[in-house]
């Protein structure tokens, strides 16, 4: 089935995100408050090798398994939703200590209160498509 | 011989392993026909429960969504095996600035991966426990939205593509996590 290897990926990311401890509340909390550099040294090196890797893939016109071209949709510009958007977003990450992805890795790791905060995502998502016509853009 | 690996990448991995990972993850979703974005399953989650028939944003053909789906799964199996077949032989190595910082606020550092006197079904139901965990939730799922991606999507994804927009998105993140941090938890806590 087509979808397993995203399941194995997945996998693989649940582990990085928990070995790498990018899913602690605390990480986060030296990451807001400098008083570390491991969240940044994550961050920076993956965005290294993102860029790197990025570039090549641009250059050698590297395709997809399934030999489709390989798509960056280019986002764009614009301030409004991505400042105001990104902020809400940031408040909440400090408050909860996890971002999207950690929110399922955390489920898994046993903070299975996480569901709950996955759900209110999931109502704060509804409230926003529902408001958007209203909103900044 | 496997067991010393086991043993080995149990302990806790260093930066400069698990950024590259990341960005490991990231490009064999591309490879995959897919692309690293968490937050968008928010999206095809509220779509797939049927919200598109009352608000147009739900209104797509979110089945081709699924992969992303197959993913975040895929991320609750790995928390759980790693929580469960990793564990570390030590606690978390947090700075020692950030444990007494939080000591002054009133959270201890329990060395775990979060404070479980917040983060419990028992404080859900508190003041507190509500506001960080309900609201805060509520937060990231509207800005997320709003921005149009989290973490994975804007500082991974849109950054390594050199989007000027993601910039701004993550320029959004640390204003808005800094004043959560240094502004509002003195208030909440």
């Amino acid at each position: 089935m087509k979808f397993i290897k995203y399941l194995l990926v997945g996998i693989l990311f649940g582990i990085v995100m928990t070995k790498s401890e990018a899913i602690s509340w605390y990480r986060i909390q030296e990451m807001f408050r400098f008083q570390a550099f491991h969240m940044y040294g994550i961050i920076g090196s993956a965005l290294a090798v993102g860029i790197i890797g990025t570039f090549l893939i641009k250059k050698y016109q590297i395709r997809s398994l399934g030999d489709d071209a390989i798509h960056f949709n280019p986002k764009s510009i614009s301030v409004p939703r991505y400042l105001f958007g990104g902020i809400l977003f940031g408040l909440g990450w400090a408050l909860t200590g996890a971002c999207p992805g950690p929110i399922f890795t955390l489920i898994g790791n046993g903070f299975t209160v996480f569901i709950m905060v996955l759900l209110s995502a999931l109502v704060g998502t509804l409230a926003y498509g529902a408001l958007r016509s209203r909103l900044p853009h | 011989m496997m067991i010393l690996f086991i043993e080995q990448i149990s302990q806790p991995w260093a930066w400069y392993i698990s950024g590259p990972m990341i960005a490991l993850v990231m490009f064999l979703l591309l490879w995959f026909g897919g692309e690293f974005g968490v937050s968008s399953t928010m999206r095809t989650m509220c779509a797939a429960g049927g919200a598109g028939k009352r608000i147009s944003f739900f209104d797509f053909d979110w089945k081709t969504q699924i992969w992303n789906i197959f993913f975040v799964v895929g991320a609750v199996v790995g928390g759980y095996l790693a929580a469960t077949f990793l564990t570390p032989s030590e606690p978390l190595q947090i700075s020692t600035a950030t444990v007494s910082d939080l000591q002054k606020i009133g959270i201890a550092f329990n060395a775990g991966l979060a404070p479980t006197e917040i983060f419990s079904w028992s404080n859900l139901l508190t003041v507190k426990g509500f506001f960080v965990m309900i609201f805060g939730g509520f937060l990231i799922g509207f800005g997320t939205r709003w921005a149009g991606g989290c973490t994975s999507g804007h500082a991974i994804s849109g950054l390594s593509n050199l989007q000027l927009a993601s910039l701004i998105a993550v320029i959004g993140f640390f204003i808005g996590g800094l004043t959560m941090t240094h502004l509002f938890f003195p208030l909440i806590f």
